[in-house]
């Protein structure tokens, strides 16, 4: 039996500054995991993930991670993609440097 | 040392201008990702977690003050303020900008260096004994063949798609610093008879399947270094596996093949490619040698030494760790550690690399080094200078003292910076060195190495590690591995997994119940912890690892 579906996300890196973006429901590349547009099955995972992927003049490497709903919006699951989120944990650089991150 | 001539300037500029317009294409959009990205690794520019990173080599380690000045300023004006060395004597900077790469690279061709071929299925930057031109034992110089391999290997048009990526080490120290054992291809200087040649060791490597080199040639004249080479890449281009990533290292076909038939096609080979050289090379590496003669080398008192060394416990304490035996008499070999306790091994800001660029230009005759140990070393040092050098070290965090110790850790980026890693590796140095360090008990411990990876693919050289330490996801949790009597010196041994793994939580507690068992074990102070190890097996170090297990067994 297929294991069921588990919500996911459409990120991807930036083309220009490399920085982990998250796609929009409006089609659109943010920078934070609170904008990301939570995708709820197989199929619409799949037509975002293909839409993101003819996104190569914007963004590199895209692929859908997994989230789970938390109170203040999608969280990761995994711990990778926690750390995407937000910076490496040696110094306050990245994501978690930036004003509103999450 | 070795200085671009007119024509390698050329060739830089032409490079450079190609990537500059690789650039281009791809952001206007004439390049699709899977077409621009082999490009851009050629050129050293990866895409991580967080950002792109450029990885700059440091051809065999060597780097003068203005090149180090230069990376400074690479550091300051497109990264983040610092650099990190690693653990092939390369330089990555974490957080450039794509539109930003080709000026930094055109800033890195103004001093003589680029990042070419330190990435992807080629020769990559050839790295070399880090007291190299220095050392007491050395028997030559090992940088002006890694130089000529340095050109040789460059743009070599038979090797830029090979089937994997392909190491070449190089010493010439009696003492293998190189870690020549752990390369797809180690050249050892030898002396026969009164004639230097290489013993070339082919086939080792960490990584997913880890292995120790074997010897294919005792003894190689000197002049027949470049058509050998050719004659192994080759044979290994020819052989070498492309159906199965993980199969296609030469140490794969090596041991598919059996050294034995690999030793016959190359030796074939060999006859073939040595007719092809008209000794071309053999003039060049004449003229690469002069480059690399010997600094002049003053006479002086070392009496500001020995004051400093018999009233200062500070300084005594550093010299006796951070000073090795220098060739002249009255120099000492400096190794200035980037592993302060608590911070990022192998780091250094951009006011540490100008402070140590200083150092180098007022009293290190204008040399320095980057060790596969992630740390700097200024290779020619008077005595008589080492008490204000310290001085100036430690006034900017560099006076640690602690080289080859436990706190001295080989750690790679892990996952707090790289797209592979399964787990992160520089918080779990970090918590080491500080437990460590609280404990004062590191000077006790005395030799000890530990590396630390995270990944299978072994960058930061746990095999070897006399404890190694691989992070892994287990489950969607980081999970630590434990091997132990690893050991990349002359005596160079494959480390013994030692059991289950731990958690981030659990791995410090783990390595510290570890090397308190080894201080109950030795049998003397001056037994190292590898020494014990080989002396009692893995036993009694696995029982201090895992306490419970021995508890439901009694």
């Amino acid at each position: 039996m297929p294991r069921p579906f588990t919500p996911k996300i459409v990120t991807a890196n930036d083309l220009l500054a490399g920085d982990v973006v998250y796609q929009t429901s409006g089609s659109d590349w943010s920078r934070h995991l609170k904008d990301a547009e939570i995708l709820y099955d197989d199929a619409q995972a799949q037509t975002r993930l293909s839409f993101a992927e003819q996104q190569g003049a914007m963004v590199v490497g895209v692929y859908l991670a997994d989230v789970e709903m938390g109170s203040r919006g999608p969280e990761p699951t995994h711990f990778r993609e926690d750390f995407r989120r937000t910076g490496p944990s040696n110094y306050h650089h990245g994501k978690q440097a930036e004003a509103a991150v999450r | 040392m070795y200085h671009y001539t007119e024509f390698d300037k050329a060739f830089l500029a032409t490079r450079n201008a190609q990537f500059r317009a690789q650039v281009e294409r791809r952001i206007d959009g004439s390049l699709t990702e899977d077409e621009f990205k082999p490009l851009r690794l050629m050129n050293g520019l990866y895409l991580q977690l967080h950002a792109y990173m450029l990885r700059v080599a440091i051809p065999y380690g060597t780097l003068n003050s203005a090149q180090m000045r230069q990376l400074a300023y690479l550091a300051e004006k497109w990264d983040k303020g610092y650099g990190h060395f690693t653990t092939r004597q390369n330089i990555q900077y974490n957080w450039p900008k794509l539109r930003d790469v080709p000026d930094m690279l055109d800033a890195l061709a103004e001093v003589g260096l680029h990042a070419i071929q330190t990435s992807g299925n080629t020769i990559r930057n050839v790295t070399a004994d880090h007291f190299a031109g220095a050392a007491a034992d050395e028997i030559a110089d090992p940088r002006p063949v890694a130089e000529l391999i340095r050109q040789w290997s460059t743009d070599h048009p038979e090797f830029q798609f090979l089937g994997r990526k392909f190491k070449i080490a190089i010493t010439g120290g009696a003492e293998d610093r190189a870690v020549t054992r752990a390369h797809d291809i180690g050249l050892r200087i030898i002396d026969r008879d009164g004639e230097t040649g290489f013993q070339v060791i082919v086939g080792g490597g960490l990584g997913r399947t880890p292995m120790i080199g074997s010897v294919i040639r005792e003894f190689l004249p000197r002049a027949d270094l470049l058509p050998y080479l050719e004659a192994v890449l080759s044979v290994y281009n020819t052989l070498g596996r492309r159906d199965n990533k993980y199969k296609a290292r030469i140490k794969i076909t090596v041991h598919e093949n059996g050294i034995d038939k690999i030793r016959d096609l190359v030796e074939q080979r060999f006859g073939e490619r040595r007719a092809m050289f008209s000794g071309i090379d053999q003039t060049l590496l004449t003229g690469i040698e002069a480059a690399f003669s010997a600094p002049e080398f003053r006479t002086a008192s070392t009496n500001a030494f020995d004051a400093a060394y018999a009233g200062n416990p500070v300084f005594r304490s550093w010299a006796d760790t951070n000073l090795t035996a220098h060739k002249a008499p009255g120099y000492s070999i400096v190794s200035i550690s980037l592993k302060a306790h608590g911070q990022t091994p192998g780091d250094a800001s951009a006011d540490q690399m100008r402070v140590i660029a200083d150092l180098a230009e007022r009293c290190g005759h204008d040399q320095l080094r980057i060790s596969h140990e992630q740390n700097v070393i200024l290779p020619h040092v008077h005595k008589s200078d080492l008490p204000a050098l310290h001085a100036v070290l430690r006034e900017h965090g560099l006076g640690t003292a602690n080289i080859g110790l436990i706190s001295d850790i080989i750690a790679c980026p892990g996952m707090d910076y790289c797209a592979l890693a399964t787990a992160r590796s520089i918080p779990i140095a970090q918590d080491i060195a500080t437990r460590f360090q609280d404990l004062k008990l590191e000077h006790d411990i005395g030799a000890l190495k530990i590396k630390i990876s995270g990944c299978i693919n072994a960058c930061g050289h746990h095999h070897v590690g006399h404890i190694g330490i691989l992070g892994l996801d287990r489950a969607g949790v980081e999970n630590y591995q434990i091997t132990l009597g690893g050991d990349g010196s002359d005596t160079a041994a494959i480390g013994e997994r030692a059991g289950p793994g731990f958690s981030a939580d659990d791995i410090v507690p783990a390595i510290e119940r570890l090397v308190l068992a080894y201080l109950d074990l030795r049998e003397t102070a001056d037994e190292t912890f590898l020494q014990t190890y080989r002396r009692l097996g893995i036993d009694p170090f696995k029982a201090a690892l895992y306490p419970e297990a021995r508890a439901n067994a009694a």
